[in-house]
């Protein structure tokens, strides 16, 4: 069952790849879109036999590389944590891919861009499915890779090169510490396989590893330098500059990789590496510090902007910090029931706003939006579904999977769990006043488009609306369906997760104060309301509290100056180094090495030419000295006369 | 002792009967019969070539110790029979469409043939020159073959000239050596040097004056100018003659001579080849970048290819020498496929020459550009075509026997030479198209390009088959 899970994307990518062309337009959508929803149809079988039934197992597929003691095969792990990560990948995709057929209609590339599309979910199930960190290390490359080819899909612009660049350059970074944690791995444990790994971690737990000369403690140096990757690819604050810009990929796209599945890799891969990290209580204080700071940063941008994707892609920095700060105080499974819920209506929210720039003849920004709801009854609708379920509004998904977070992180009682809750609660603030901001901008108040653009304004076509209904059934019912089995007293996930005893906050939170319950929920309204005010009500307001808090303003409306700090520290440096490398190679290596020798030759081939003057007495001549030559040499040599 | 055995020698007198034959029947019915003498010739060249192969292949020395025959002089008979009926196959059509269709061209042929195989079984200074003059002597009446061409006439002139130039100096090395050594008899010889204690300087001045005009046989710089000239004069279909059989006839002649009359003068010829080698190497890469002409640099390749053969030479041992026959062997087949080619580069009947007439080859006729593309790497040695494995071997063998200057050298020349090889893919496939070359090409040819092409490419499924029979050859000079 699980190959039918992993393979299907995999020859669908082949097929629309490589025979796009013969297959037509018609042909690479069905055979892509048939491809995910078999492996999403097998993935929900399998979820029920592995996460509801009992245990998990592995596959072992081929041996991959044997080189002394390494030794490494290609496996497929299912066990309860991959077979929910495999059910959101391939629902998502499936939803993604049809949605694609009706968005991008108008596009000349379609095989490709299905082709990609399935590329990236095998990647993703490879990642997901790993069962080794060589395996996981291909996933993530190759997610990164089909991200990086999605971002850059439109290559006649400018920006949206840039921006695949941007991403793929700062991914480097977090995938360079990736690479290290591997090989610190295999330096404590001698293995990377992930059994012997979790088994041998608690043995491992006082051990160090020697690193730039020092002694560290070893299981904090590899889960630190695994959460360096992890905040690459979940742009967490500090890698988190290419998210906004990858919304220059086409809107499917924007929902697939960059807000449900591509950028939770990271939070897969700390619960994933939870036994490990249970012993490294100082990597888990840096995890919760990092995600709270991050889930706060981003919403206070989220606020001030006007581009109604990067408004959304904010929000989707801000609740992957809402989840690592829950893997920070060990709530592995609340992590991973917002990964599942914020799947679901994150998805939604950006298909929901595809749907309204396919209306709004692409355009995005929101100042010239408004007046529209109904004109497009349907997406309206569905958009409210999304915010009020990421603003956690009750019986929605994300009231659940947020509220059993910011419990948890209160049940810590840490300093760094207080921090986190703290931040959290402000981010939830900010978070409904901003998705409250979007609806109104966009759906109410006085139209602000062009009368050509507002003539043309036209409900989405069945083929991208229904998977939209898809979604929205799961942004309504994943929370409260799945509540139990995922954080409840008896959850499902046996080994795949491991929480000390100590550490177990999930049962912990389900015993605090009433307050900190019903917290959330009382700040989310105030949001909403703050928002109407703001927009509907008085729309003079926000003017004037701008002009009142300028540098405030000025500063979340730059996202905190991080690109403009990049730019200068490294970016400006690197092109310089570059330059100067590149006159070097001109200069010297070029002019004396490659074309020196090139321009020799060709020196060389003149003067033989000049030899070659036609003229018989000159042939025989040369014969003549030749021999002469030869003679002469002999001579000289045995110094002998005759 | 009366030994009157002529067995060994039936295909050369099997053919000189033809010939002869062909000859009279020529004469009785003009030049209508061309092509039938033709096809009669490759007949009959196919049956010398089955009757050898039904022949004792062990060492025999017939006629009073004027001819040999083993499995050396067996492997480049055939090498030279198969060289001349796939020169003649691809000739019939062209000297028809060249309107030089005359019945003389095949039996010019099969007398160069002759000579050949005879000058390769010479076991004497006198057989020698007899069948080298023979095979030369008609060989540059084909040059000048298109008399109304005044290249044509020039070429012949020039490699006339020039060709007497280089019989003098071998007539007067080999007198050199039978006034040192008073006998013409290889054997003779070769027991005489073996004997003395000290190398009289004379019989060093000979092996210098006999190796100087071996080396104008086989094109190898600094006797190498004729080469381009003639190469370009001749027509196209004697250049592929040129190309192909006389120089694996003079190679294994060469071989013949350093290693039974000349053995005891290894130190000597060493030099000698090394240098000639070394220069032969160098000219063929560097002068045929500055060629527009596609004849003129084939035969700067063909330079830099005997190079290349003669390192294999020099190295004095039994891989050196197989390592040789090998890459002739490849480098006949290879070279007939490319001027099965040149041939076919024509429009409205006129040969076209300029490397740029094959811009954009690939779109108007992409089986031949393919085609030249495979034979073009395997000339420059990039595997997996066969071309590859006869630098291979040839490198391996320097290697060995700790020629490694020479061997690097050698490396760094066919990397200079893969330039123009390169060149021309590139202008086959990314310039611009021209007008398509003539559509119709000859069956002879196309069975002539294909087995080249196929040959090519699939020598590295079983390259043993053809090595061993190389090997074989070989070690028959090394047992005596």
């Amino acid at each position: 069952m699980e190959l039918l899970v992993v393979f299907p994307p995999l020859i669908a990518f082949l097929l629309a790849f490589l025979f796009g062309k013969s297959l037509g337009d018609k042909g690479a959508q069905l055979v892509t879109c048939s491809g995910v929803i078999i492996a999403a149809i097998s993935s929900i079988v399998l979820f029920f036999d592995v996460a509801m039934g009992g245990h998990g197992y592995t596959t072992l597929l081929a041996p991959w590389v044997t080189s002394g003691d390494f030794s490494v095969n290609w496996a497929l792990k299912v066990d309860q944590l991959s077979v929910v990560m495999m059910c959101v990948i391939t629902i998502v995709s499936s939803c993604v891919h049809v949605y694609s057929v009706g968005y991008m209609s108008h596009d000349d590339a379609k095989a490709r861009f299905m082709s990609y599309l399935s590329l990236f979910t095998f990647a993703m199930l490879m990642l997901v499915t790993a069962d080794n960190l060589l395996q996981l290390f291909f996933g993530w490359e190759g997610v990164g890779l089909a991200s990086y080819l999605l971002i850059g899909f439109w290559n006649q612009k400018h920006s949206a090169n840039a921006a695949a660049i941007k991403a793929f350059v700062v991914n480097r970074v977090g995938d360079f510490g990736l690479a290290l944690g591997l090989f610190a791995t295999f330096a404590l444990f001698g293995s990377i396989e992930f059994t012997t790994i979790f088994e041998e971690a608690p043995e491992m737990a006082d051990s160090v590893l020697s690193f730039f000369g020092h002694e560290f403690h070893a299981l904090t140096l590899i889960g630190l330098l695994l959460f360096i990757g992890a905040m690459g690819k979940s742009a967490q604050l500090g890698l988190h500059t290419w998210l906004p810009d990858a919304m220059e990929g086409p809107t499917p796209v924007s929902a697939l990789i960059h807000a449900a599945t591509m950028v939770t890799a990271g939070v897969f891969l700390v619960a994933r590496f939870s036994p490990l990290y249970e012993y490294a209580p100082t990597a888990l204080i840096v995890v919760t510090v990092v995600g709270a700071c991050t889930a706060f940063v981003a919403a206070t941008i989220g606020l001030t902007q006007f581009d109604i994707k990067r408004v959304i892609a904010y929000s989707t920095m801000s609740q992957l910090g809402y989840m690592f700060f829950a893997l920070g105080v060990s709530a592995y499974g609340a992590a991973m029931f917002h990964l599942m819920t914020h799947a679901f209506f994150k998805a939604l929210l950006f298909l929901g706003a595809g749907s309204v720039i396919h209306a709004m003849s692409d355009e995005q920004d929101m100042r010239k939006m408004g007046g529209i709801y109904n004109k497009i009854p349907i997406t309206y609708a569905l958009m409210w579904i999304g915010s009020l379920a990421l603003a956690g509004m009750p019986f929605f998904a994300g009231y659940y999977s947020k509220d059993i977070i910011l419990e948890a992180a209160f049940a810590d009682h840490s300093w760094w769990g207080e921090f986190a809750f703290w931040m959290g609660i402000a981010a939830a603030l900010m978070t409904a006043f901003y998705s409250w901001r979007l609806l109104f901008m966009t759906f109410h108040g006085k139209p602000r488009a062009s009368k050509k653009v507002m003539s043309h304004i036209h409900e989405s076509p069945p083929v991208m609306l229904g998977p939209l209904f898809v979604l929205a059934t799961g942004a309504v019912l994943a929370g409260f369906v799945f509540y139990e089995a995922f954080v409840g007293h008896h959850a499902m996930w046996h080994e795949a997760i491991k929480v000390l005893e100590a550490n177990d906050t999930i049962t912990a939170a389900h015993h605090v104060p009433f307050w900190v319950k019903k917290l959330p929920i009382g700040i989310g309204l105030i949001g909403i309301a703050l928002a109407y005010l703001f927009y509907i009500s008085k729309p003079k307001l926000p003017e004037a509290t701008v002009k009142r808090v300028k540098p405030l303003h000025t500063l979340l409306f730059n996202k905190w100056f991080f690109d403009e700090l990049y730019d200068a520290a490294f970016v400006k440096s690197s092109f310089k180094l570059g330059k100067l490398f590149w006159c070097t190679d001109k200069q010297v290596v070029d002019r004396f090495g490659p074309d020196g020798a090139a321009g020799t030759s060709n020196k060389i081939a003149a003067l033989l030419s000049r030899f070659q003057s036609g003229y018989v007495f000159q042939y025989a001549l040369v014969m003549m000295i030749a021999v002469i030559g030869l003679i002469s040499w002999f001579v000289f040599k045995t110094g002998q006369g005759f | 002792m009366i030994d009157f055995n002529l067995i060994p020698l039936l295909p050369e007198i099997f053919l000189a009967l033809v010939a002869m034959g062909l000859l009279i029947v020529g004469v009785g019915r003009g030049n209508e019969a061309t092509n039938t003498v033709a096809w009669f010739s490759v007949f009959a060249l196919a049956i010398a070539m089955i009757v050898m192969l039904g022949l004792n292949w062990d060492e025999h020395v017939v006629l009073s110790g004027m001819f040999k025959f083993d499995r050396f002089i067996g492997f480049t008979k055939l090498l030279i029979l198969v060289g001349s009926i796939g020169a003649l196959s691809l000739s019939v059509r062209f000297i028809k469409q060249m309107d030089m269709g005359r019945f003389e061209y095949p039996i010019l042929v099969l007398m160069a043939t002759i000579g050949m195989l005879l000058m390769v079984s010479a076991n004497n200074m006198l057989a020698l020159y007899m069948g080298l003059e023979l095979q030369s002597l008609s060989l540059y009446v084909l040059a000048a073959f298109r008399r109304n061409s005044i290249k044509s006439a020039e070429a012949g002139i020039k490699y006339f000239v020039l060709g007497a130039l280089s019989s003098g100096m071998l007539l007067f090395g080999i007198s050199l050596i039978y006034g040192f050594t008073g006998s013409i008899d290889f054997t003779l010889i070769a027991d005489t040097l073996g004997n003395l204690d000290f190398m009289p300087f004379g019989v060093i001045f000979g092996l210098v004056f006999v190796l100087a005009g071996m080396a104008f046989k086989i094109s190898a710089a600094p006797f190498h100018m004729w080469t381009p000239d003639v190469y370009q004069g001749a027509p196209t279909s004697v250049t592929a003659l040129f190309a192909m059989v006389p120089k694996v006839a003079a190679i294994a002649l060469l071989i013949r001579l350093l290693y039974e009359p000349f053995g005891s003068l290894e130190e000597q010829w060493q030099q000698i080849i090394y240098f000639v080698s070394l220069l032969s190497m160098v000219v063929g890469a560097f002068a045929a970048i500055a060629q527009d002409n596609i004849k003129r640099l084939m035969a700067y390749s063909s330079i830099g290819h005997m190079g290349y053969a003669l390192i294999g030479v020099v190295v004095a041992s039994e891989a050196g020498i197989s390592a040789v026959m090998l890459y002739m062997l490849i480098y006949l087949l290879m070279t007939a496929g490319v001027f099965a080619i040149l041939m076919s580069m024509q429009r409205n009947q006129v040969s076209l020459e300029k490397i740029s007439d094959l811009s954009g080859l690939s779109q108007n006729s992409p089986v031949l550009a393919y085609s030249m593309a495979v034979l073009m790497l395997s000339m420059a040695g990039i595997p997996p075509m066969a071309g590859f494995f006869g630098k291979l071997f040839i490198f391996q063998a320097a290697v060995e026997a700790k020629f490694y200057i020479l061997a690097v050298l050698g490396v760094l020349a066919s990397v200079v030479s893969a330039y123009y090889y390169l060149r021309i893919i590139k202008v086959m496939f990314f310039d611009a198209a021209v007008d398509p070359y003539d559509a119709h090409i000859p069956f002879a040819r196309r069975v002539v390009l294909l087995i080249s092409v196929i040959f090519v490419l699939a020598f590295i499924l079983k390259p043993t088959l053809i090595v061993a029979s190389a090997q074989g050859a070989a070690a028959v000079l090394f047992t005596g």
